[in-house]
Formats: C-alpha cells, structure tokens, sequence
C-alpha cells in the first residue's frame, strides 16, 4: 500500500487545542508510513482550513485526506466537499473525532493527546484501504402520497398540491379532518376549530391536484425513493361514490343507532350509515357493517329502499390499488390516552368522569349537547368543575414524556366554563403549568385573572366516598397541594381528565409497513431531532405532527409544510444523489441460507427462489451493517465499511498496545 | 530395469484421533492407484517407518505430504520442523491440523486441568500414586524422555508454512480421491501458500437440500429433543445446523440425514472466526419480544433474549468444536481463572 496521506489537526479555537497538543500531533502524525504532510490548524471547517486540503491535494498529489477535528456529524460532508473540489473522490477522506471523542471528555493533556494519536492512527491506517465511491442518482416520481388526512396531513397535501405536484391522500376514518375536526375552540386564541379546518378539508375535497382515498390504508410499501409502489386497501363503504349526493336521506332513514366512540368520542350516537360529522370530507356516508341490520341479520335495506340515486350497494367489495409515488409523508397522529389505565381517577366508574376529549364534544356547537356543558344525564348543569392536567403523561408508571398541549387545552377548558356558566368554580390540579409558545403565557394570564382556581399538585385521586357533609354526592379530587403544603379535598360536580397523547396503537405495524423506526414511546423517529425534524433514516420518507411525537396544531401544519417543501425540492431536481455507503451480496459467495432475510429494517433484502440467492436492492439499502454482520458466508459486503477497513482501524487505534501473541510462547 | 522414479508420499499423524488415516484408506480400491503412482516414504498407520529414516533423506524428497493431527506435544513439533524441510508440498490434512478441531477445545483449560482429569480424577483410571506424565525421568540405566505436553494446542501453519489447506473432520474420501487424482494426473492445483483444496466456495447449505425460508428461531433444541421434519432446514427448527457458517465440500452428508451440521469444515473464505460469525448470524434471527419492541424495556428485552439463548447448550463446544486454535479466542488466558475449571461452560 503506498499512498500519499495528507492529516489535518484543527484546534477548533481552545476546544480542541485547550485539552490536546495539537502541535505535537501533527507533528507525531507527519511521521506516521504513508502520510505525506501533517499540519495543524486553528479551524479546519473555516475556508482557509478547506483551502489548506485543497492546496495540498493539488500541489502534493495526496491521494488520501485525514482530518482530525469534531464529530463526522458535524462536518463530514464539508470536507468530503474539499476533497472533492480539488478532484479527489470524497470518499478518499476519513474524519478523525478528537474533539467530542477526546478533548471534550477530559482535562488530561497527556492523555488527551495520546488519544487523539490513536484515533488518527486508526484514520491513516483506516483511509489507506478507501476505494473512491460514487452516488447513487435516483429518479424522483413527481408524484407524491400522504398518509393521514388529520391537519397535518391535509397541510402537506394542500402545499404540494397548490405547488403544482399530485398527491394522493390516503385516510383510513370515512373523513379526513384528525382530531382538530373533534375540537371546539382552539388554543391560545380560541378560533373555533371547525371555522379554520373545514375551509382547507374542503379544498382537499376539490383539489384538481389531490386523490383523495378515505376509508382506506396501506397495506404495503415496495421500491425506495424515487419510485415507491403503496399498495392501498380501499374498504367498502356500501355506497357508490358515483351516484352518491351525499344527500343524507339513508342516516335519516336508518332505523338502527350505536354509540360513536371515534368522531364523537362515546358521548353521541350515530346511525349505523353515518357520515362522521356534517361537513365531513368526502361527504359520501359508510356503512358500519359490524352494526347494520342488515349484514347481521339479512333484513332491512332502508337506506336502499330510500336512496334516491341507486347509490346503496350491499355488494360492494374491498379494493386494492396500487399508487407509485416518489415521496411519502406519514401524518398519522396520536391516540388519546386510555383514561380507564388509572383507576383511580374512576374514569367509566364514576358517570360524571369526562374525558378531554368528550369535554371538547360536549362544549363544542355541533356536539350531542349542542355545546351544553351537562353531566352524563345529559340535564344537569354542573357548579364545579375540576380539570386534572397531565393524565398519563409525566408519569413513569404511564408516559413518562411531557404530552405538550395538555395544559394549555385545560386552560382553554377553564375560560370556556367561565364563558358558558359564569357562576360555576373551576379548579386545574395541575404539577407545572407549561405555557411555553406565542401568547401562550398571555393566555394562562387571562384564564387567572378569569378566577380559575389553579391548584399545584398531581391529583391523588377522584372518589364519591363522602367525608363531610358537603362533599354528599359529589366527586372529591383529593391532591397535595404542593404550594402551601396541604392536603386538600375539593368537591365538584364534574370532573375532567385531560388525558395525554400518545403513539397510535399501531404504530409499529404502521412503521414496519414503511420501513421506519419507532422510539420507545412508539413514536417515529426522526432523522436528526434538531437539524432534521420531519425526514427519516428511510429516504424520502418523512414524518409530521403528532405521529413524530406530541405537538399542538401549529407546529403539526408547520411540519407539514416543511415536509412538502422537502419533497417538493427533490421533485424539482429530479433526481437525488445517494450516499453509495451500501450493502451488496456476492451471489457466487451466498448460500441461500436466508439468513439475512428478514434482518433488515428497510426491506432490501429479496431471496431470488430460482437461483437461490439473496440479493440487496442497492437504493432500499440504506447502510445500517445488519446484515454484513449477519451473513456466515461473509458474502456481503458494507462499502466504505469493509472488514478490512475496520481491522486495520482498530489495529491503528491499538497502535501502542503490545502486539498480540496469536500463539502464546511455550513454556515447554 | 530401472522404471521412472516414483513422486514420494508421506502421510503423518500427529496429535489426531485417526480418522484421517481411515477416511484415506476409505478412497477404496482407488488406494492401489495411489500406490501405483507414489512410492511410500513415510506412513506410521501402514508401513513400519522410523525418525532415523525420514532424517536421512535429503531436504524435499518427499513430492508429497499430507500431514493429519494438531500440534500438542514437542514431538508433534518436531515432526511438522521435519517433515516440513523434508516436503515438497505440505498439506495441512483434516481438522486438527487445520484448525486444531477436538484436541483445540483443550485450549479452553490448561495443561494441569486436562493432566488432572486424564490421569486422577478419570473413573476408568486406576492411578493411586496419582503418577503423572514427566518429560524426563531418572531410571538406574539412565534419563528417559517422552515429549512434553504443551500447554496449547496449534495449528500445523501456526508452527510451519504449509502449501495447502484440506479441511474436513475427517476430509471426505471422495474429495482425498479428487486431489490425488489432480496430483497424480498432474492437473493444475490453486497457488500454494495455504489455499483450500478438497472442499467447496460456498456453505454447506448450498448442498443442503432442505427447504429454506426466513429465519425466526424462539428456542434451540439438542438433537434428542425434537424429531426434525424431514424436509425444512434444520437451523429453522432451532437445531442448532452450523451449515450457514461452514464450508462446502461434504455434500451436506449430516444435514441429509437430519444431523445437524457441526462444523468441521472450517469458515468460508474471507471469514476469521467461524464460532463469532456463527454467533453473530444467530443472534440476528433470534426472535424475542414477540416483533413489537416499543414499550418493551430493555432489561424486559434482555430477558425475553437470555431466555431463547439459555436453549444453547455447551456454546464453545458447540460453535468452536473445530476452529478453536484457529479461533480470535484461541485459548482462556492461562493465568485466568477461568482456566482452572476449564473455561467455558
Ligand atoms: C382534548 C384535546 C384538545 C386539544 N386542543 C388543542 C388546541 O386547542 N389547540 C391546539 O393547537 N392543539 C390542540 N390539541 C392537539 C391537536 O389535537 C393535535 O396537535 C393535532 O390534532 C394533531 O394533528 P395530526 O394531523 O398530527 O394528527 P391527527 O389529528 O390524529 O390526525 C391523524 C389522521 O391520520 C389518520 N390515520 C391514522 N392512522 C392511519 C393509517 N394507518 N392510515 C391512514 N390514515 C391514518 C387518522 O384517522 C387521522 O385522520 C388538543 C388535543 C386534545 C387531545
Ligand atoms: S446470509 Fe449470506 S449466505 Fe445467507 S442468504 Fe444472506 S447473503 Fe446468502
Ligand atoms: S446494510 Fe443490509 S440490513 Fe442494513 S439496510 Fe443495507 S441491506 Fe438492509
Ligand atoms: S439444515 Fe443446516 S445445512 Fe441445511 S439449510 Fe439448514 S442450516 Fe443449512
């Protein structure tokens, strides 16, 4: 092996240089078989420091490059970028952590610096064995598909439609809308939520630009950025879309009512030809067979005999469409914490338990009450309210995260008691109130000054067991309040559990069918938590709202408009360059053992049954290692992570450390 | 009548159970052609031959040797010095002087451990004066000397240079019939310095022809404990068929009959450690957790994964049973303490 190794030492200012002899580096570097020059410089990241590589490559002939600097994270690709304008393939280049790896992890100077020789041995020896690598070009379908049709969703499809791009939208409920469609007034400036959805639902209804596939999911996902297949089960509604007016004649007619635990949250009924609510999109009703009468017991057909169009049809079957798309958005929400997990709040015990989400049907116009607040005799006006904050979040025994719109929801929850009966008590049992966001402290302000009685303190528990005379018949929330350091028992007439958010219930299955990962709250994951929020490790799949994690209405729109802008950018290209840092299999090597074929996370693994081998689809891969590791055969190969770079990485790395007697002297 | 000079054939047994030999003499009547075309100079199993004479000829007589058993005694080195200076070629024959097979696991212990249990603690032994091997011992006629026991078991190459590898415990005769018949016709043999001959490119389950699907395994089975399905690879049905991590070149004679492979010979090209990258392969098609891990802790995991592994019986035994020597591992730190008790498991 003779190349030619130019290794750069960055001080990055006192961060590096403070703890390590950068001087001493370099100049131990310079020494080192192969390497050709060694400096040290104060930021390599700056255009000088480029330059310097740049210089080098060109009036050397170096034909490797090592820097020694910060995280590969943090300025791989700039580096990479030097090389490659000097007209050194980028992948030539290896980086050198010195600086989170080792300056930052110790005040020891000796043996700072004695690491970061080691480390950048590892680099030399490592860089010597690169073979130059070139990107992958993919070509981007311009088309793209959305899963989800909550605000999130619909943002997202209406900013790539209004771009020019089609977009298939793929919802599973009869209607797009999300939970927004279920609340009454939103926070902190109370607009009624309805007024600001319906217009953009509508728009998604009428979007020459969007396919709008309700009541139906994906089943299966084939291909990679670029050129996805999703195949979509369309479920039967038993009404034909065709002639459907969506005039509502068969609801009125249907004889047969359930309660609605989806739209309505189990505080209203629906018939069991139902649209979910009035401005619902599509406005075409759907049959709940589970209910109907007639798929269980073989008569009735009203709604047959009544629709004025034909458009009824008991027959009707499951689709199965398959969409290609060179993007997909997954938007797929949340689910509600399930209040009956914490007895002892007596939730579906105790009638006058209401969850948040019941609260917001009850209060909203349009809701079972006609936005009456009442207790579950559906009469009775309540004097006192108590609102428990944070019900399964903050709690290591449920969600231990923060579920972020909880208290402020319960504040609006406050104001909105104090606008209906002005004469009813309101008490928030709450462990911090975080009101971090634009005129959301300004909002918690005007709920005080309102008379909310905020009580600091987690709810212990809510019983109707009667101590003194004036709790008779009510429901007591017996908490600590933490401020003065007192028990108290405070009885209402009503109380409501603002339950958290958390990740659907399906969400593993949702991210095995896209080749995603989930956190430990079954969460997606992300790509990068700050820097990139909305993508995934799986290219051109990306994440927005509240299936990423918990996060109110503007920022599930503002991730949804950042994840078009993303997509709409690679559709502009046209094509997007891969990193080439992929598996492949060497077919006279594989057995056929199959092993490795159901390891990897991104489905890029195919089994060819005819010649018995397996085979990486080079642009699914996405580097993760899993199966390289896996494979007996040693038949696949990671690029730019052969195992003889990493041995002679760690061979570099031990630099110092006394050879290894394979076979130990004999003591005879 | 002086007929053309015959190539010289030597064949060793160092430290080996014997089976190498046998499978040689298992080639059949071939075994007249191979006497036909070499003249013998050295085969301790058929003809009666002594140091004095193998030290007498000159330095690469002998056209070829084929050299079975590991390295364990002064003497089993001695010979490999010799016969290495004596031989043209020098195959590495079988297991144990490829990969140190059987004997090899002895690394796993000392010296000490395997005296103790060999000769006191042995229930067919009968030994009340606890005698043990010594190297040298005073007689009235003199000093006697028998090899000294080492405390390590090698490989032939890790001793001497050795031309070719012929792996297998032991090598199958038709593969020794192979490359003897290559030899004796004068066929063209891969480049010396270590290559395989006599086996296969690719995994025993490339001619394995059971039915292979993904693999998701919940628990191992020992072979007495479940009767396998005649058709399904074995390794799916949690028999612990080392076939994906070993070389071809048997015809999957174990798997065919529904014995898991165990695998003697050896890793495939390009692989260091056969027993890890058994290891390694295994754990990635352990099926724990029941698929959905969200909401699954990690020790919850660790359990759910200790419970399938703990199905694993005799590990060391099991996936370095022929490649010990040869192994990253190659033996338990000699002062460790795992050494007293004979290390693994
Ligand atoms: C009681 C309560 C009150 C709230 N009040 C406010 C407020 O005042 N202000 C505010 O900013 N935020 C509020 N929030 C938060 C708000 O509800 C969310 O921020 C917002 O609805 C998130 O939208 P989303 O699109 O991410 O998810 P969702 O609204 O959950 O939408 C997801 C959509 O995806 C669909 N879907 C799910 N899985 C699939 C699948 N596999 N295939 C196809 N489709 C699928 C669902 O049917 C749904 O239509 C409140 C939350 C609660 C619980
Ligand atoms: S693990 Fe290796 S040998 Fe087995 S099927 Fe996969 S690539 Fe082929
Ligand atoms: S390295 Fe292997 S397991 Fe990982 S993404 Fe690529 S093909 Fe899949
Ligand atoms: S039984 Fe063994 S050799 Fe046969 S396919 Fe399975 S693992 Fe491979």
């Amino acid at each position: 092996m003779d190349e030619k190794v130019g290794v750069y030492v960055c001080h990055c200012g006192t961060n590096i240089a403070g703890t390590v002899d950068v001087e001493e580096v370099a100049t131990w570097s310079g020494e080192q078989p192969n390497v050709a020059v060694a400096r040290d410089y104060k930021f390599m990241c700056s255009s000088l420091g480029q330059e310097l590589v740049e210089q080098d490559i060109k009036e050397l002939g170096l034909t490797r490059v090592v820097v020694a600097a910060c995280s590969p994270h943090m300025h791989e690709k700039t580096f990479r970028g030097a090389c490659e304008r000097a007209g050194l393939n980028p992948y030539l280049f290896e980086m050198a952590n010195i600086r989170e790896f080792d300056s930052w992890v110790t005040d020891d100077r000796e043996a700072a610096t004695h690491k970061a020789k080691s480390l950048i041995k590892g680099a030399i020896e490592r860089v010597v064995h690169h073979q130059p690598l070139e990107p992958l070009p993919v070509e981007i379908n311009p088309n793209t598909l959305v899963v989800g049709g909550g605000i999130a969703g619909i943002s997202a499809a209406l900013e790539l439609a209004d771009g020019g791009f089609h977009v298939y939208l793929v919802e599973r409920e009869p209607s797009i809308g999300g939970h927004m469609a279920q609340l009454d007034k939103t926070f902190p400036t109370l607009d009624c939520s309805a007024c600001i959805l319906t217009p953009r639902m509508f728009d998604v209804g009428q979007h020459p630009n969007i396919t709008l596939l309700s009541y139906s999911e994906v089943e299966k996902v084939d291909g990679y950025v670029g050129d996805f297949t999703a195949t979509v089960r369309k479920k039967a509604r038993y009404v034909n879309e065709e002639l459907c007016t969506g005039c509502g004649i068969c609801v009125e007619k249907c004889p047969q009512s359930v309660v609605d635990d989806v739209f309505e949250a189990g505080l209203g009924q629906r018939k069991v030809v139902y649209t979910p609510f009035p401005q619902a999109v599509p406005n075409y009703p759907v049959i709940d067979r589970e209910n109907c009468i007639y798929f269980q017991r073989g008569k009735c057909k009203a709604c047959e005999i009544f629709c004025p169009t034909e458009a009824i049809d008991f027959e009707q079957q499951d689709e199965l469409i398959e969409i290609e798309v060179g993007c997909i958005i997954l938007a797929t929400g949340y689910d509600p914490f399930d209040a009956r997990r914490i007895a002892r709040y007596g939730y579906g015990q105790m009638a006058n338990v209401f969850t948040s989400l019941e609260f917001e049907r009850m209060v909203n116009a349009a809701g079972p009450t006609e936005g009456r607040i009442v207790l579950r005799d559906g009469e009775t006006q309540p004097e006192s309210i108590a609102i428990i904050h944070c019900v399964g979040s903050r709690d290591q025994n449920y969600n231990e995260y923060c579920s972020k719109v909880c208290c402020m929801y319960s504040l609006k929850f406050a104001h909105l008691v104090h606008e209906r009966l002005p004469n009813a008590e309101v008490y928030n049992f709450y462990i911090d109130i975080r009101s971090a966001g634009k005129r959301y402290e300004e909002f918690y302000q005007r709920v005080l000054a309102e008379g909310a009685n905020l009580i600091r303190g987690r709810a212990a528990e809510v019983t109707d067991v009667a101590r003194l005379p004036d709790e008779e018949g009510k429901l007591i929330v017996q908490a600590e309040d933490t401020l003065i350091g007192q028990q108290r028992r405070i009885p209402v007439d009503m109380v409501v559990l603002s339950i958290g958010i958390q990740a659907r219930h399906d969400a593993t299955e949702v991210a095995q069918i896209f080749g995603l990962g989930c956190d430990f709250d079954g969460f997606f994951i992300e790509r990068h938590p700050k820097l990139d929020p909305v993508f995934t490790m799986t290219e051109g799949i990306s994440i927005v709202g509240t299936c990423q994690g918990p996060m109110d209405i503007p920022d599930s729109v503002a991730q949804g408009a950042a994840a078009a802008a993303r997509v709409m950018s690679m559709i502009t290209q046209g094509t997007v360059m891969m990193e080439p840092v992929r598996a492949s299999i060497n077919a006279d090597q594989c057995s056929g053992c199959r092993i490795c074929n159901n390891l990897c996370p991104y489905n890029a693994i195919v089994f060819h049954e005819d010649d018995e081998v397996s085979e990486v689809i080079t642009a699914l891969c996405q580097g993760c290692g899993s199966c390289v590791a896996a494979c007996p055969s040693g038949a696949i190969t990671g690029a730019h992570f052969t195992d003889e770079q990493l041995i002679s990485q760690v061979v570099g790395v031990l630099w110092d450390v006394r050879q290894p007697e394979l076979v130990p002297a004999e003591e005879g | 009548m002086t007929a053309k000079e015959k190539p010289k054939l030597a064949m060793y047994w160092a430290s080996s159970c014997g089976g190498c030999d046998i499978s040689v003499l298992n080639i059949g009547d071939k075994i007249l052609d191979v006497d036909q075309a070499f003249d013998i100079a050295l085969w301790p199993c058929v003809a009666d031959f002594k140091i004095k004479d193998v030290k007498g000829y000159p330095d690469g007589y002998i056209d070829l040797c084929l050299f079975n058993g590991a390295i364990r005694t002064s003497e089993n080195e001695e010979m490999a010095h010799l016969l290495r200076q004596k031989s043209k070629v020098l195959v590495a024959f079988g297991s144990c002087a490829s990969e140190g097979c059987i004997p090899a696991l002895s690394n796993l212990t000392t010296k000490e451990a395997t005296f103790k249990s060999s000769y006191l603690d042995n229930p067919s032994t009968d030994n009340p004066e606890g005698v043990l091997p010594q190297p040298v011992t005073k007689v009235p006629e003199g000093e006697l000397h028998i090899p000294v026991f080492y405390n390590t078991v090698k490989t032939l190459d890790q001793v001497v240079p050795v031309d070719y590898v012929m792996p297998g415990c032991p090598p199958e005769p038709p593969q020794i019939w192979a490359v003897l018949e290559a030899i004796i016709t004068g066929a063209e043999l891969p480049a010396p310095g270590g290559a395989i001959i006599g086996a296969g490119t690719v995994a025993v389950c490339e001619e394995c022809s059971r039915e292979k699907h993904e693999k998701e395994i919940e628990r191992f089975y020992r072979p007495h404990e479940i009767v396998p399905d005649p058709d399904v690879c074995l390794l799916e049905q949690g028999i612990m068929c080392m076939g994906i991590a070993t070389r071809a070149g048997c015809g999957a004679l174990c798997p065919e009959v529904g014995m898991r492979c165990a695998g003697c010979y050896g890793p495939l090209d390009g692989i260091v450690d056969q027993g890890a990258n058994m290891v390694s392969a295994i754990a990635s098609v352990v099926k724990a957790g029941s698929g959905a891990l969200a909401g699954i802790d990690e020790e919850e995991l660790a359990r759910e994964i200790g419970k399938v592994m703990d199905t694993i019986e005799d590990p060391s035994g099991t996936f370095y049973r022929f490649s010990m020597a040869h192994s990253l591992l190659t033996r338990v730190r000699s002062n460790g303490d795992g050494a007293q008790d004979g290390g693994g498991r």
